[in-house]
């Protein structure tokens, strides 16, 4: 391990960082009202305030159609929008398109499982005081959901760090790229391992601050 | 505010439905319906507060129809309903105080306005050092009252009680049945109060109905169905209050037997006061054995209930029990 190589341990770190960091960001713009809308959509029997079930059904199949995707076929197959919103197809930038498009439907399932685990008997008092559906969504279902929420974000950024690790094999810069061209093309085991450490420190990390969120809010209810 | 249900009819596949209710629920009283599970209740509580709309007949507020208004209207008409639960129902995202000020919120009210009204209705309640609280630190009888004042937020002209008390203990119920009473005379509010406890009727209703199988199958005054009940679904209900009977009750029942009793015997006012007991034994061959007794008073009637056992030839005891309805006094037997 030359100082060169930690140099490049440490930019392909930041690079990993970014793509998660800018990938949840994006997957929970796009997700979030995604699985607010599955929810509350949903037939009555299952907790939905506004059932509309052609719509729920669409919408279902189109979440489920790309949570089916193998990641790196989904890569590929975006190579075209990657190019069309960032410029390129290749490099960090261009990864966190596919990472947010894959990560979005993931996250709408855990925020539609969230916000579903939400007494019901609660949504009806809220809705006898006479709520409408938008105060029920914004003042009951996402607070009373918040530690579950977190919980699920937790969840998400931990699967983007994978998931960026497999961005690598198509040139997408960080931790996995580096393990891949050093680790393996290039027969360095240490950069390998290194990358491998830093990753695991990086989850181990992400859970450690979900969990304590999470532990915190439950504490305050 | 008066409600008057004409014919609704609500029925499901899966859950119990209402099949065929009118009901006229007088202004400013407390009405009880009592049921088993399954009779209908809740979904009757839903129909009349709005939350469903029936699949016919009409639910009319002071003389206005209101099952058919337009959403819109219906979520205004809705602010001014306030409604109770079995499991309090409070957001657990937000402190107790917030819990008051939810309802408010949605309706827009001004900040100070509504922490002005939080603090008072806290001290209606008598919590008011619990405003910060969260929900999970309050006992099943504070969360109860918080969730009391959080109806009673946009000065509701119903309150709508869904089983209030049956996850409460019985000294709980007894408290939480008082501020009811205590609000709905100082707020001149309807009371509906659903329920599967014939205590809860007794202690706070002026009037009822008995729901059975979605259906209404008496209804009146406490007092005429507590002295007279006609169907079977209310006598089942009245023999499962003394059955409970153990040693001294709240109600001034005393059990000192655990003999079996097959019979219980109800004197109404007058009644109280006469030797019946005597005669009958002067007048047939049967043996009293009496396991428990007391009396209630139920609204400003006293009614005497007495837990006991008739032996005897068989001849002997239904004629005994014959002469003892002939004078007015309600005879049921109970199966030990």
């Amino acid at each position: 391990m030359t100082p060169a190589l930690w140099s490049l341990i440490w930019q392909s770190t930041l690079q990993t960082l970014s793509m998660v960091l800018f990938s949840t960001i994006f997957s929970v713009v796009l997700g979030l009202p995604l699985g607010i809308l599955l929810c509350i959509t949903s037939p009555e029997s299952q907790g939905g305030i506004r059932p509309k079930p052609v719509l729920n059904v669409v919408l279902s199949k189109i979440v489920n159609v790309l949570r089916s995707f193998p990641f790196i076929i989904l890569i590929i197959i975006l190579f075209p929008l990657s190019r069309l919103v960032v410029g390129t197809a290749i490099g960090t930038k261009a990864t966190i398109v596919p990472l947010s498009i894959a990560a979005a439907p993931f996250v709408a399932r855990l925020v539609e499982t969230s916000l579903k685990e939400v007494d019901r008997g609660v949504i009806q008092a809220a809705r006898i005081m006479g709520s409408t559906n938008n105060q029920i969504v914004f003042k009951v279902l996402l607070p009373e959901a918040l530690p579950s929420l977190v919980s699920g974000l937790t969840l998400t950024v931990i699967n983007l760090i994978g998931y960026s690790a497999m961005a690598g094999a198509v040139g997408g810069g960080g931790l996995g790229d580096l393990a891949i061209r050093y680790g393996y093309q290039r027969f360095k085991p240490m950069v390998m391992l290194v990358a491998i450490v830093v990753i695991l420190l990086l989850v181990e990390l992400i859970q450690f601050i979900g969990n304590k969120i999470s532990a915190n809010m439950m504490k305050k209810r | 505010m008066q409600i008057e249900l004409k014919n609704l009819v609500r029925t499901y596949e899966t859950v119990h439905a209402v099949e065929g209710v009118s009901l006229s629920i007088p202004s400013n009283e407390i009405f009880g319906i009592i049921g088993l599970s399954g009779a209908g209740k809740s979904t009757l509580v839903r129909l009349i507060s709005l939350l469903e709309k029936p699949d016919s007949g009409e639910v009319w507020y002071d003389g206005k129809r209101v099952d058919n208004l337009p959403e819109k209207e219906i979520i205004q008409r809705r602010r001014h309903l306030g409604m109770i639960f079995q499991n309090f129902n409070l957001f657990s995202s937000r402190t107790a105080g917030e819990n008051i000020a939810y309802p408010m919120e949605i309706c827009k009210y001004p900040k100070e306005k509504i922490h002005a009204r939080v603090v008072e209705l806290l001290d209606v309640v008598g919590l008011s050092d619990r405003i910060n609280a969260p929900i999970s630190t309050l006992s099943g009888g504070q969360k109860q009252r918080i969730a009391i004042a959080r109806a009673l937020a946009c000065s509701p002209d119903i309150l709508f009680c869904d089983e209030a008390t049956s996850a409460l203990d019985p000294k709980t119920t007894q408290q939480i049945l008082a501020l009811i009473k205590d609000i709905q005379k100082k707020m001149n509010l309807t009371v509906v109060m659903i329920t599967h406890q014939m205590e809860v009727v007794r202690d706070a209703c002026d009037h009822v109905a008995v729901l059975s199988e979605g259906k209404v199958v008496e209804q009146g005054t406490v007092k005429e169905l507590f002295a007279s009940p006609k169907t079977n679904v209310t006598k089942e209900f009245l023999a499962h209050l003394t059955s409970n009977m153990k040693s001294v009750r709240e109600d001034g029942v005393v059990i000192w037997s655990d003999d079996p009793a097959h019979y219980v015997l109800r004197f109404l006012n007058d009644k109280v006061d006469t030797p019946v007991i005597s005669d009958i034994i002067r007048q047939f061959d049967v043996v009293f054995n009496i396991s428990g007794a007391g009396i209630q008073k139920v609204g400003d009637t006293k009614m005497g209930t007495m837990v006991c056992d008739i032996t005897g030839s068989k001849k002997a005891v239904s004629d005994a029990i014959k002469a003892i309805r002939q004078r007015g006094v309600t005879v049921e037997e109970v199966e030990v």
